[in-house]
């Protein structure tokens, strides 16, 4: 939901990071923190345990520049990787704009990945919002570790593309950031399938973070154009 | 509404009489300076003393205790609490829920009570209501025209 504010010439929106814990989603904002130009930024604010796990939310405030002379506001939100406060979870998601899934590449952490893709289609559902109709992009993350899961396997079990129904969308859309391959396809068996578009990250190292964050905000803000 | 479309934005007149009802709430309660926020954790407006926090930090803790006290209000039978008081030591803030979709705040100090407050916040609270019924009924319709429509290119190159 996001509010365009004539007075102050801005336009506002929310981009939530969801994903398992200890998947990367707070060091996603830790880095834009530390990379943007600070009058671009506001200030990180942090409810977290005293062991550094989300609590509530992470939250920070940054300008992506200005459009037919309106600033463009993102406020970017984690939620909590513990499914122990989905309580406070599904709040942070209400009015959201935009969505990044931060999923963990190792091989263990896969049905973590699963069960918190299930538990954001549900808490979006709860609210009335249709995932595969709003802006939302995956990140996978931890790219660089020994243990991590070939993006084929992840792909097939995090993003394997739902049903295209609107026959105007019924054609072949590449992937603009991996030649090759296509977001919205025909399969042999002739239906069309739509995938959110994927990013490869090492977020620790800041790797794919710009990407990731480029990516959501433009499809938020071409969903309002 | 496709989900992710503007739902509300506001004119320069509207913003006008927003903040016309809020300085005269504050002349009339005598409180330091007024907030409103909407409940996605944005920040609207602010009058009065110009508050020296942080305050889009500030509008998105205002929308998650709101939000947090909403769900605590429902596991014990309530269907809202539709105000919030925070008592401080020397500052202390009073939140009051305006159309279900934004929060007034009003910070003050011991240069009032909160009776007063209380008394005051309530024909703001009404009056509130009524500007903010007009502006969602409205929503982002024909009335207002679509500024990013057909700005695909320069979004484009805003991420170039």
């Amino acid at each position: 939901m996001s509010m365009i504010n004539y007075a102050s010439r801005e336009i506002n929106c929310k981009i939530v990071y969801y994903g398992p814990g200890l998947g990367g989603k707070t060091t996603n904002l830790e880095v834009v923190y530390g990379k943007v130009q600070p009058d671009t930024r506001g200030k990180l604010i942090s409810l977290a345990t005293e062991t550094e796990r989300t609590l509530f939310f992470d939250f920070l405030p940054v300008d992506l520049g200005t459009i037919r002379g309106f600033k463009t506001r993102f406020h970017l939100y984690t939620v909590p990787g513990q499914v122990y406060y989905n309580a406070s979870r599904k709040l942070i998601l209400k009015g959201v704009d935009g969505i990044v899934f931060v999923g963990d590449s190792q091989v263990e952490r896969l049905e973590a990945n699963q069960e918190a893709m299930q538990n954001l289609y549900d808490n979006m559902a709860e609210y009335g919002y249709d995932l595969t109709k709003m802006p939302f992009v995956i990140q996978y993350n931890k790219r660089d570790l020994p243990n991590a899961a070939p993006i084929r396997d992840l792909q097939a079990a995090l993003n394997p593309g739902w049903e295209v129904t609107d026959a105007a969308k019924m054609r072949v859309a590449a992937d603009p950031a991996h030649p090759g391959e296509n977001l919205v396809e025909q399969l042999p068996t002739g239906e069309w399938i739509e995938r959110a578009p994927y990013y490869e990250a090492v977020a620790v190292n800041g790797d794919g973070v710009f990407d990731t964050l480029r990516g959501v905000s433009k499809l938020v803000l071409k969903s309002l154009a | 509404m496709p989900v992710g479309a503007a739902s509300w934005s506001f004119t320069e007149d509207d913003f006008g009489a927003i903040k016309q009802a809020l300085e005269r709430f504050l002349t009339d309660c005598n409180a330091r300076c007024a907030l409103l926020v909407d409940r996605t954790g944005q920040l609207v407006a602010t009058v009065g003393d110009r508050p020296d926090f942080d305050p889009t930090a500030f509008a998105t803790l205002t929308a998650a205790d709101f939000s947090a006290n909403d769900q605590l209000a429902k596991l014990i039978g309530e269907n809202e609490f539709n105000s919030l008081f925070h008592q401080g030591e020397k500052e202390s803030m009073y939140l009051a829920d305006i159309a279900r979709r934004v929060i007034l705040v009003v910070l003050f100090d011991n240069r009032t009570t909160l009776g007063l407050v209380r008394l005051k916040m309530k024909a703001a609270v009404q009056e509130l209501t009524q500007l903010f019924h007009d502006v969602f009924s409205r929503g982002s319709s024909a009335s207002m025209p679509n500024i990013l429509a057909g700005a695909e290119d320069e979004i484009d190159k805003l991420f170039q």
